[in-house]
């Protein structure tokens, strides 16, 4: 059971108040019809899945609402911190992008 | 007092306070501070098990949870507990306790007539025996008679239990000497502490030794000292009779405090719970957790009598009990020294048989002038006895090779007890990911000293491999200091405890797990690593010997380390064995996987109040007591409870329901709709965020007017449907499914939030705030008249699919009309609050034309006449719009390419051979088909059958006076086309219950097709 750090209410609460909104940074292609059907299906389906860190959305469903942006290990459950989601894409970018 | 009874200095018995207690229908005696295992012993009770595989009779062999044999059934009736270990059960007066093994008794068990079950069940006998599963059926029964061990209460729990959330600083698990200095340098920190111990008191092995000297006090008085320090500082919490079973990520630790199993039943306080689970989460945790002594492997090692060297120990000056008079002990290491000085001072004769040839100088001299018969470079080759031990053979072991190099003496005895070393205990520290890592020289898996600082677990003592007293206070207050400073608290030193001990420093034990016999493994007498599984290293070296090579396989092929004990005395001993029998080294075997729970844990701790009605919270609508009153049957849809059915006296079901829908056909009925989800949208973007949601247009509905919508994923599946009203331009509520209220909202915000954060609009469930009556049939604007004011009810001026604001009964009321059955009908919505009263009025307002409430039976019945689908009953998720034949919900030519219109070209998404959704007419009137009944394209059901769809769902029609379903079946729509009609394709089978009924596929929408009666 994790303690995730919500970003937007600025404390930290148990696993129970939060949702998995899967993983994050995956933005919906702008025109979908100019896409081929395998650019799609990619969009649609396809996930890193790393073993090792992964920059993943919770929202906090009985608290604020709200989406936001943690980073946690798949293999050893560490997290290494949580943001709101503009605040995540820049630490992300700032990795460049990297899993 | 019996005559295994000596009075002992420092005992935990109350020989003041005899208790009475039964065991397999006999009285017994004992007194306050026993476990029922002590209690046994005292009263020379040996056999109290048969063995799971060959019936052979076993005793006590731990003193703890390790205890593999001495499983009990306590108490009888509602208040029975199942597979309790003796040696856990605190006596109370009047306890009733039986074998949990033995079939048909315990004197004489089936299995072990002449061992000729022993001789057919080597490891993986099952797997072998019953890979014809043809032979399975007729050997179940049979076997599970006689292989069971408890019985699980066949009636309600009359009892309760808690849960407790907790945080700490720091939790220290293990109130041993390790855990009360943790938590006495913790506690005088400051530090806010919880100190957890399983037993009832703490102390640890030094309950076990109560002469051992700590900075020159006693045990028993250092003890004394530490606890009542302990217990006066207010910032620390100290947990008895409460045992951390589970640490998961972040530190969260799961312990059960037992409050009352150690009170006689009547004495137990009824408000009380019986146990509480604690969640406890901490920012440090410190595992204190001991080690268990393991025993050594030898023939015939199993007869009653012969336990572990700590056990015998324990119950000598712990309980006050002298399981022999002779007592043979054995061992590998120094572990056992000082209870064979104990033995001797208690008034036994000792033998003590070390493997080594050599062994600790200072120890010898203390055993010797205490009068203990050392007999060094001795092995025990077996075990002499039946149902109780009366001797062993011994062997002279080579000083260094693991073989036999000669006979030795026979040994008379009538008790034995063994150490092969000590195992810590590393569970734990194994729960959240962590490995324990093989030392060598002490022959165990140990966790590091410094623990996981990362994840500010911290392990101290035994656990950490120091055995010895001093090594593991030393190694405790190091530990604790690197803790407190890395809080930035520095350590007086000035008030550190002085933990020198008296106890000779330790030397290596030698490695030795299982004593040769001079045989080949297999051929002398059967030697058990696993009593509770009766796993022998014969079977080990089989299941290698079969090619068995990882342990978590050889573990399942043997079933080593399985059962309520989890192999807290086996595992290691197979490790080592395995290893042996592979002749590679014990770290290249590993361990198995240490997994939560450390020991059992009852269902009832882990429920807690979520039981019963507490289990989920149960939501009822503000008419709820009006249909209570009415005597309506209810069901549960989701939190929801709603109407089922509203049964006149001498109804059934069908007759109520057949009733029910032909009222509101033919007059009117009403039906409690309030626990539609709603949310209510605000913003000048809604209508464009309605636009990108939906599949349907939003541009042009006009407040005043309603939408039915459908709701897709961006895999172009539908996932939800409802109707959304337009309030004003930038307001609009939406109605969702029951059950997807809160799947739906989340889904938006998650699309506002993530995707169009640009969009001005606000979200808010309004679910709970309104209360909607639907009123429904030719004669519903009747009704509604006589009681709804400041709205022209008219046909012409209050359309299908419009809204009006007005008041029922004189409260404010937003009607829609908007029908769920076909029939002319009104959703009335009102504040909550009003709820009971609006419903009341309009049963009144309804009462001179017959007014009819229904549930939720009749909805789907009228629902299911007129082809109106319920999401989640006849769509799965892999359901297209088109392949419900609703491309009228659909607008292809909105600008912004909605959640799913891509995905409707993608070639799975477009092609032919798709399951569709159709009408199903049985050829005979009165079948009402089973839903899920597969749809298959002949009545001949010889396989293989190609099953082209399933029924959705089915029901009897009153209207139309016979069955009728709804049902996904490949190419439907082109089945019940005019093509399919004439080629025949329309006609198949519907297969359910072994039985195949021909259907006609045909339109969904059985009554008023063209739509008529929505719209006078």
């Amino acid at each position: 059971m994790f303690v995730f750090f919500c970003p937007h209410c600025g404390e930290n609460r148990e696993e129970e108040e939060f949702g998995y909104g899967g993983e994050a940074f995956i933005p919906r292609p702008s025109a979908p019809e100019t896409l081929d059907d395998d650019a799609w299906g990619d969009y649609l389906f396809m996930r890193k899945n790393p073993k090792g860190w992964h920059w993943e959305m919770w929202s906090h469903n009985t608290g604020c609402r709200k989406f936001f942006v943690v980073k946690r290990n798949t293999a050893t459950n560490a997290i290494a911190g949580s943001w709101t989601l503009s605040d995540g894409r820049k630490a992300y970018d700032a990795e460049g992008g990297a899993t | 007092m019996t005559s295994f009874r000596v009075r002992r200095p420092g005992a935990r018995i109350d020989f003041e306070k005899p208790l009475s207690f039964s065991f397999d229908g006999q009285p017994y005696s004992g007194f306050a501070g026993d476990t029922l295992a002590s209690a046994l012993l005292a009263n020379g009770v040996r056999m109290l098990a048969r063995s799971f595989k060959y019936g052979r009779p076993r005793g006590i062999v731990g003193s703890g949870p390790e205890e593999p044999n001495a499983l009990m059934q306590i108490e009888t009736g509602a208040h029975t507990i199942p597979n309790l270990k003796a040696t856990q059960v605190e006596l109370y007066d009047g306890l009733t306790a039986r074998r949990t093994t033995g079939y048909p008794t315990l004197e004489f068990d089936l299995k072990s007539i002449g061992g000729v079950f022993a001789r057919f069940m080597p490891a993986g006998f099952y797997y072998k025996t019953f890979q014809n599963q043809k032979l399975w059926p007729k050997f179940e029964h049979i076997i599970r008679q006689a292989a069971g061990y408890g019985s699980a209460p066949a009636e309600p729990d009359p009892e309760t239990y808690d849960h407790s959330h907790r945080h700490a600083q720091v939790l220290v698990v293990g109130g041993g000497a390790s855990g009360l200095l943790a938590a006495l340098a913790a506690g005088r920190a400051g530090l806010k502490v919880v100190l957890l111990d399983e037993q009832k008191e703490c102390g640890g092995w030094l309950l076990s030794s109560p002469y051992s000297i700590i900075g020159g006090k006693a045990a028993d008085a250092w003890l004394k000292i530490v606890i009542g320090e302990l217990q006066s500082m207010p910032n620390v919490e100290v947990l008895t009779r409460t045992s951390a079973f589970a640490l998961h990520d972040m530190n969260l630790v799961l312990a059960v405090e037992q409050l009352q199993d150690h009170l006689p039943l009547a004495e137990r306080a009824v408000n009380r719970p019986r146990q509480r689970l604690h969640r406890i989460r901490a920012e440090s945790v410190v595992l204190a957790t001991g080690a268990i002594e393991r025993p050594l492997v030898f023939g015939n090692n199993d007869v009653p009598g012969i336990m572990t060297a700590s056990a015998l120990t324990t119950y000598l000056n712990r309980y006050g009990v002298a399981v022999g008079k002779r007592v043979l002990l054995h061992t590998s290491n120094d572990h056992v020294y000082q209870g064979a000085c104990d033995l001797i001072r208690a008034g036994c004769e000792v033998v003590l048989a070390d493997a080594r040839a050599r062994v600790n100088p200072a120890w010898e001299k203390r055993a010797r002038a205490a009068g203990v018969d050392l007999r060094l470079g001795y092995g025990i080759s077996f075990a002499r006895g039946g149902r109780e031990v009366n001797g062993a053979q011994l062997v002279k072991l080579d000083a260094g090779q693991n073989v036999v190099t000669g006979t030795g003496p026979s040994i008379d005895c009538d008790a034995l007890g063994s150490s092969g070393g000590l195992s810590p205990t590393v569970h734990l520290y194994c729960h959240d990911g962590g490995r324990p890592h093989w030392d060598e020289e002490k022959l165990a898996f140990v966790v590091p000293a410094t623990g996981r600082a990362k994840s500010r677990i911290y392990c101290v003592g035994a656990v950490t491999g120091e055995f010895g007293l001093q090594q593991a206070l030393e190694q405790t207050q190091r530990t604790i200091g690197d803790l407190l400073a890395s809080l930035g608290k520095p350590t007086d030193t000035t008030s550190a405890v002085d933990v020198r001990t008296d106890e000779p420093q330790t030397v290596p034990p030698r490695r030795i797990f299982r004593i040769p016999d001079g045989k080949r493994e297999g051929h002398g007498k059967k030697a058990f690593v696993d009593f509770q599984n009766d796993v022998s290293a014969a079977d080990i070296h089989l299941a290698v010997r079969e090619n068995y090579r990882s342990i978590e396989h050889i573990k399942r092929y043997t079933a080593l380390g399985f059962g309520t004990d989890q192999g807290k005395l086996s595992n290691v001993n197979g490790f080592a064995i395995a290893a042996d029998a592979r002749g590679v080294s014990i770290p290249e075997v590993g361990t198995t996987t240490y997994r939560p729970a450390y020991s059992p844990v009852t269902f009832g701790t882990l429920a807690g109040l979520h039981a019963d009605e507490t289990f989920e919270p149960r939501r009822y609508s503000a008419m709820h007591a009006c249909h209570v009153a009415r005597g309506a049957e209810f069901e549960p849809v989701g939190q929801w409870l709603r109407p089922w059915y509203f049964p006149l006296p001498g109804e059934d079901m069908h007759a109520a329901v057949r009733r029910e829908c032909l009222a509101a056909r033919r007059g009117v009925g009403i039906m409690d709709a309030s626990t539609l989800g709603k949310i209510d949208l605000r913003g000048k973007d809604v209508r464009e965020f309605l636009g990108r949601v939906y599949a349907n247009d939003w541009a042009k509905l006009a407040p005043g007017k309603c939408r039915y919508g459908l709701m897709l994923d961006e895999n172009g599946m539908v996932m939800d449907d409802g109707v959304t009203a337009c309030i004003t331009d930038d307001h609009f509520v939406m109605t969702t499914t029951t059950g997807g209220a809160a799947r739906v909202l989340s889904w938006l915000e998650k699309w506002h939030q993530t995707e169009w954060p640009d969009l001005d609009v606000y979200m808010t469930s309004v679910t709970d705030h309104w209360a909607t009556a639907a009123i429904v049939g030719p004669k519903s604007r009747e009704v509604l008249a006589k009681v709804c004011a400041g709205i022209d009810l008219s046909s012409s001026a209050f359309k299908f699919m419009d809204w009006r604001e007005g008041t029922v009964a004189g409260i404010p009321a937003r009607v829609f009309r908007i029908s769920f059955s076909g029939e002319l009908a009104f959703e009335v919505n009102v504040d909550a609050n009003y709820g009971h009263y609006v419903w009341e009025a309009l049963m009144d307002a309804g009462g001179e034309f017959g007014i009819t409430p229904y549930g939720t039976e009749t909805m789907h019945v009228l629902r299911a006449e007129k082809g109106f689908i319920i999401v989640g009953q006849d769509t799965d998720g892999s359901m297209t719009p088109l392949d419900l034949d609703m491309a009228w919900a659909v607008s292809m030519k909105k600008p912004f390419s909605f959640i799913g219109k891509r995905s409707f070209a993608r070639s799975d998404t477009a092609g032919p051979n798709r399951k569709q959704l159709v009408g199903l007419l049985t050829e005979d009137p009165e079948i009402v088909l089973a839903e899920g009944a597969q749809i298959i394209e002949r009545a001949d059901t010889a396989p293989p059958v190609p099953m082209l769809g399933h029924v959705t769902s089915s029901y009897y029609s009153p209207e139309l006076k016979r069955s009728i379903a709804l049902a996904v079946v490949r190419d439907g729509i082109n089945r019940r086309s005019e093509e399919g009609r004439k080629a025949g394709r329309n006609v198949l089978y519907a297969h359910a219950g072994g039985k195949a009924h021909k259907v006609r596929l045909v339109s969904p929408v059985f009554v008023d097709p063209k739509g008529e009666r929505q719209n006078v």
